[in-house]
């Protein structure tokens, strides 16, 4: 288990990191935290013939938030960073994520961008972009594009991303108003990918009746996938046991999960509605 | 193959070399600089076997390149003791509450919770499971390893 | 018996050099001049080879040697078989051993094709990549049913079906037994494959010394003087040209045994014919193809029980997945035979097992050995049984056990160790008693568990006993020197993997010398130290070397005392030998230390008295009969999420029989240690395949090894009752941990859930949350 040769280079720039990406192309492959693509490599189930090392960019790395409220978090801003970071703190839901995504050792060095570009279904944080409504910015030396994250996910390890274009921020808009969130999953041991997990976020109003909700659910499907009827079902209601039991059930027909080693279809579909309904009332209560 | 100069800080010493990119750390640590303490259980991340501090945080050595350790410091099982022929208040705990046996999984298990100890001096046994819940031991069942940390852990705040 | 350091709880004399890195793994030796083998492996579970296509790889930069099966020529020659059965009348035994490199067929996934050697690991795996073999996929043989049916495809087509064996005992008679029984309860079980997964993976480093005339192996062996000697047999060298040395290993557990596996026979040849050393160490990814495997069988049982509950007879049918060799023999499914039986006085017994080869990786002994697939369907049944008699499970269990008076007792049937099968010491009562007892048995029936139902929550309680065959034979020795510095060397023939041989034999020899355990030097696992014995297996180290330590410083102990009243002129009676010197007694003042007695005992000038040997040093054998039996009970109480299937261990209970204990602290690190494999093996360990035999979870994230949250803190009791036939009184400990574990979880599962009420029991091993909610949802 040796990786393949390759060529390393480590830009210092981002412009320098784009121009090495747009001279190679499909050939060459970024390497941020290289906890999934190193694994990869080592396996030679990936051998790039260069990587493109962005551990040494200056800025793209930033936890910054702006006057409207939104969140913005450079790609290569470290898993653990951002479980601790004060400002990524207006968003719980990113710490109560991250903390279920591997372990400490592989948070100190995992990054956020690294996490998301590499796509996988079953992984925790595209998920919770979901239910955050996040948004993507995506460069190239052509310049820089940017979409919701329900757009950027479009199969199992398969993305929106350009050959020669970089994940290079995250802008997670504020929540609306009475807003509670939830992150939930049940994998098989701590650190594991989930065999079925959700993000949930609902908002309240002053009467206790639901204005907004989002449920995204990962290992469900070939994508980070929403529950749009799930979601919409809550709007209006208060969240009562019945209501929520009702947007479990549609939860779970909306989801389509593939099945695994841990888990049968049948078993994770089960799951969708116990996570879904857990995570609701967590949710709903840190709401009010 | 193209060879990089590195340079890189070990337990306070620096080394040079000149290493293909493609050389992991684990093995760059292990067959260029002969500290073979660290150990190698699986070369993808899971096993913990490799965890060595980077900058003082616990990271798997398998899943970075030695090239990128260029300028970096790194602490691995051989710099614990203060001197050759002692142990740390750490690594007694471990011998004292019998936390090892075959002994493989140990250095990487020694890396992380010295870094966890630092950042939680009292923790409960479940905080220290969590902490250990990145690094496999396959001999133990872990019950001694928690009592270890737990025993270094009121050692070191008892020393303070 | 009054002990000075026997039975201490002392911490452990490795510890420095393994809590500072400085212990030496294979994977640490480092030589000049050192190259790297890497090899190709069938990504096919069966396939006929065409051709192989090695010119790219010869041809590349770096790589010194390809090898394929006709390089090999003479040397070419299937694997010995290491284990041959014993005589049991009517068996049916065809054996198949593994070949170093796959001639014209691949038989199961990951079996070697290739060898490259190159200057690194990293090259030789690049030339890995340029080799082309063309492959034509044959049928595969998968599901142990299926394979038995006379439409199989065959693993080895030479044979006329894909039985390796076939065995069937008796004692008594069954069939009249099941004639008087008031019950009769059949059901079926099912134990998947697993690994045994220790964290170092297997290595091997060998080194050819032309002007010492002289090969070094080191070796992750759990049995070195056995590597040894089939290697100066097979190399073409005397015994004395071979040194193999296992140094530190990274856990055995069983499958790193006396395997003579393909690298294990490949990499010292290769060294030889480079002339330079040559290391491979296998990578995690082989390590789930090319490292055996254990476990699987599917077991159709039958119990005949009287009203009162009392087990009339028991009657048992197995098929035992062996993979695509058996180097093994029977021991597995032997074992599992045997055990069966477990702790209960049963007059009636009729099994018969089938060993099924398949397109699977070899099966060998892995931790339990088969034990567990016996205790599992033994106590499932007791279980079943509990129910249709009408007692209390604990109940059912106490009218069975054998009664203290019986032993020592006899099953009659041949055991793996070639005995019949006879439990040497036992007394299970108190075992039981102290199990439910720590657990807190009635307690949790009247209102634990009560409490927590109306509450809605699933707490279920498992308890269940075993019996554990340990310290066969057939022997093993060990030689104790006193140096002139006064402190004591030890060394035996076995290998070590982190059982705590350094400080437990240190204890042995301490006890006769009067030494400071810290002060004896065990080395284990170097055929230059100590070449007689067989190796570490079987729960065998501390039981059968240990009391060839015993004996050989118990001779040590009469040597030293006969020089010091040589030396004082006095009766030995007179003497006392402690810390480190010979006194005479009351007059501490006169003394001799024990390295001065050395140098005395190996004079400079003169001459040793005739008869006498020079130096304070023996060497002893020591050959049990048969086994002893150690048994237990473990206990524990599970909260189940319903809606999840997840189980949370609350409290866990192990006591323990293990006859006299020679290091507390140790052993209940041994105990902990198989609990922790059993919960993996129940309930989150198993290899996954396709139906033409691809294994879907070949890594340590997708095969699930349990982590610290995942393993509860336990309780480890004990009981001694000490075994009579060693000199010491042990017992092995090293697997009885992991052998019930399965037995425990059904148990606790079907009581969490109420599951039996519902007509549904869990009969399978191991279970998952998917598996579980299932099997809960009828869909057994
Ligand atoms: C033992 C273990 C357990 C794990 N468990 C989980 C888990 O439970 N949940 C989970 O979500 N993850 C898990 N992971 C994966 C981990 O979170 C990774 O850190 C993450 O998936 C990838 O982030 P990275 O920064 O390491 O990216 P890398 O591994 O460096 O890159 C991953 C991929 O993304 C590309 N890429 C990286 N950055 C960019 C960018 N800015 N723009 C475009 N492309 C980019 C790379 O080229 C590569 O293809 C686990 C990993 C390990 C080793
Ligand atoms: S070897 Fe690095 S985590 Fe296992
Ligand atoms: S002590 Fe052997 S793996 Fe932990």
């Amino acid at each position: 288990m040796k990786p393949a040769p390759f060529d390393w280079h480590t830009p210092g720039s981002i412009e320098e990191a784009l121009a090495l990406k747009a001279r190679f192309g499909e050939e060459a492959r970024f390497l941020a935290g290289g906890q999934s693509l190193v694994p990869a490599m080592n396996f030679r189930v990936a051998q790039p013939a260069v990587l493109v090392d962005l551990n040494r960019v200056v800025g793209l790395d930033a936890i910054l938030a702006e006057a409207d409220g939104t969140l913005s978090i450079g790609a290569m801003a470290r898993n653990a960073r951002v479980e601790r970071d004060a400002t990524a703190g207006n968003h719980p839901i990113l710490a109560e994520a991250l903390h279920e995504v591997a372990h400490p050792q592989i948070r100190n060095r995992g990054t956020l961008g690294g996490n998301l570009s590499h796509a996988d279904p079953a992984s925790e944080m595209p998920a919770v972009m979901l239910a955050l409504d996040a948004r993507f910015v995506l460069r190239s030396a052509r310049g820089a594009r940017d979409m919701p994250a329900a757009s950027f996910f479009l199969a199992p390890l398969t993305t929106a991303l350009e050959p020669d274009e970089m994940l290079a921020e995250i802008r997670i808009p504020a929540l609306p108003r009475g807003a509670g969130t939830a992150f939930l999953e049940v994998a098989r041991r701590r650190g594991d990918y989930a065999m079925m997990g959700v993000a949930a976020m609902v908002a309240r109003d002053a009467d206790g009746v639901c204005t907004a909700a989002r449920l995204a659910f990962c290992s469900a499907g070939p994508t980070p996938m929403l529950a749009p009827r799930a979601s919409a079902a809550l709007v209006g209601t208060r969240l009562t046991e019945a209501d929520i039991a009702a947007a479990a059930d549609l939860a779970r027909q909306e989801v389509e999960p593939m099945g695994s080693v841990q888990a049968s279809p049948a078993y994770q579909r089960h799951l969708a509605g116990v996570v879904a309904a857990r995570a609701l009332r967590l949710a709903w209560e840190r709401a009010a | 193959m193209s060879r990089i100069p590195v340079t890189v800080t070990v337990n306070g010493v620096a080394h040079r070399r000149e290493v293909e990119p493609r050389l992991l750390l684990s093995d760059f640590l292990r067959h260029e600089l002969g500290l073979t303490g660290t150990h190698v259980g699986c070369e993808h991340g899971v096993c913990g076997a490799c965890t060595i501090r980077l900058d003082g945080a616990p990271v798997r050595s398998c899943l970075i390149f030695a090239v990128q350790a260029d300028g970096h410091a790194i602490a691995t099982v051989e710099g614990l003791a203060p001197t050759r022929g002692t142990l740390s208040v750490l690594q007694q705990a471990f011998q004292d509450a019998h936390g090892l046996q075959c002994g493989y999984c140990t250095p990487g298990i020694l890396m992380t919770v010295s870094a966890f100890l630092e950042e939680t001096p009292d923790p409960s046994e479940e905080e220290v499971r969590h902490a250990l819940s990145g690094n496999l031991c396959r001999c133990t069942g872990y019950q001694h390893i928690v009592d270890a940390v737990l025993l270094a852990a009121r050692r070191l705040r008892e020393a303070r | 018996m009054e002990t000075r350091h026997i039975g201490r709880p002392l911490t452990r004399n490795e510890d420095p050099r393994l809590l500072t890195g400085r212990a030496l793994f294979v994977d640490d030796v480092e030589l000049p001049g050192m190259l790297h083998a890497a090899f190709l492996r069938s990504p096919h579970a069966h396939a006929e080879i065409r051709a192989v296509d090695t010119a790219a790889a010869k041809a590349r930069a770096g790589v010194l040697a390809v090898i394929t099966a006709d390089d090999l020529g003479e040397y070419w020659k299937p694997g010995p078989l290491l284990v041959p059965p014993p005589p049991i009348a009517g068996m049916t035994f065809r054996q198949r051993c593994q070949v170093p490199l796959a001639k014209g067929v691949v038989r199961h996934l990951g079996e070697p094709i290739v060898m490259v050697v190159a200057e690194s690991r990293y090259v030789a795996e690049d030339a890995l990549g340029d080799i082309v073999v063309d492959y034509a996929p044959l049928p595969v043989v998968g599901d142990l049913e299926a394979a038995v049916a006379p439409a199989s495809p065959r693993v080895h087509p030479d044979l006329p079906d894909n039985i390796a064996a076939e065995v069937v005992q008796r004692k008594g008679d069954y069939a009249a037994a099941r004639a008087r029984a008031a019950h009769v309860i059949r059901r079926r079980f099912l134990y998947d494959r697993g690994a045994s997964i220790p964290m170092e993976t297997r290595g091997i480093v060998a080194a050819w010394d032309g002007k010492a005339d002289r090969l070094t192996v080191w070796d992750t062996t759990q049995a070195p003087v056995v590597i040894r000697n089939g290697l100066a047999a097979m190399l073409g060298l005397s015994e004395r040209q071979v040194r193999v040395i296992a140094p530190f290993i990274g856990g055995g557990f069983g499958p790193k045994m006396m395997m003579f596996y393909p690298e294990e026979v490949l990499v010292p040849w290769i060294a030889l014919r480079l002339e330079r050393p040559v290391k491979w160490i296998e990578d995690r990814l082989e390590h789930f193809t090319a490292t055996t495997h254990e476990r699987g069988q599917i077991h159709e049982a039958e119990i005949a029980l009287d009203a009162e509950g009392r087990v009339l007879g028991v009657r048992d049918e197995f098929l035992m997945d062996t993979g695509a060799y058996n180097p093994y023999g029977l021991t597995v499914p032997l074992n599992s035979q045997c055990t069966l039986l477990n702790c209960y006085d049963i007059a009636a017994y009729e099994s018969r097992f089938r060993a099924v080869y398949t397109n699977r990786t070899l099966v060998t002994p892995y931790r339990g050995a088969g034990r567990q697939h016996g205790v599992f369907v033994m106590e499932r049944l007791m279980d079943a049984a509990a129910r249709v008699v009408g007692l209390d499970r604990i109940e059912i269990r106490r009218r069975n056990l054998i009664p203290p008076d019986r032993f020592p007792y006899r099953n009659e049937i041949i055991f793996q160790d070639f005995a019949p099968l006879t439990y040497d010491s036992g007394n299970y009562a108190p075992i039981l008693g102290k199990a439910l007892d720590a657990i807190g048995y009635d307690r949790f029936v009247a209102e634990e568990q009560p409490k927590a139902r109306a509450e809605g929550r699933h707490l279920g309680l498992g308890l269940v006993m075993y019996v554990e065959g340990t310290g066969i034979g057939p022997y093993e020795g060990a030689k104790v020197r006193v140096q002139s510095s006064g402190k004591v060397t030890l060394a035996t023939g076995i290998g070590t993997q982190g059982q705590g041989h350094f400080t437990a034999f240190a204890q042995v020899v301490a006890e006769q010398l009067g030494v400071d355990p810290r002060d004896v030097e065990v080395t284990t696992g170097d055929t230059d130290q100590f070449d007689w014995g067989v190796g570490t297996f079987a729960s065998r180290g501390a039981v059968v070397a240990g009391a060839a330590t015993h004996g050989a410083a118990t001779a040590v102990r009469a040597k030293i005392l006969k020089a010091a009243a040589e030396h004082f002129e006095c009766a030995e009676a007179d003497l006392v030998l402690e810390e480190g010197k010979v006194s005479i007694a009351g007059v501490p003042e006169r003394h001799i230390t024990l390295g001065a007695l050395a140098q005395l005992a190996n004079p400079l000038r003169g001459a040793v008295k005739p008869g006498t040997e020079p130096g304070l040093e023996a060497t002893s054998y020591f050959g049990p009969e048969m086994g002893a039996t150690a048994a237990g009970a473990h206990a524990m109480v599970i909260e189940l999420d319903a809606e999840t299937m997840r189980p949370t261990i609350l409290r866990y209970v192990v006591v323990h029989d293990c006859g006299t204990v020679l290091n507390p602290l140790i052993l209940a690190g041994q105990v902990q240690g198989g609990v922790a494999q059993g919960i993996g093996n129940a309930f989150f360990e198993q290899l996954a395949w396709t139906e033409d035999g691809q294994l879907l979870n070949a890594s340590l994230a997708d095969y699930l090894i349990p982590t610290a949250l995942d393993v509860p803190r336990m309780e480890v009791l004990h009981t001694e009752t000490p075994s009579p036939l060693n000199p010491l009184g042990t017992k092995g400990a090293g697997e009885g941990g992991a052998i019930p574990v399965g037995a425990l979880f059904a148990q606790a599962i079907e009581d969490a859930l109420d599951l039996p009420a519902r007509g549904i029991e869990v009969t399978e091993i191991p279970l998952s949350p998917s598996r579980l909610w299932e099997i809960a949802h009828g869909d057994g």
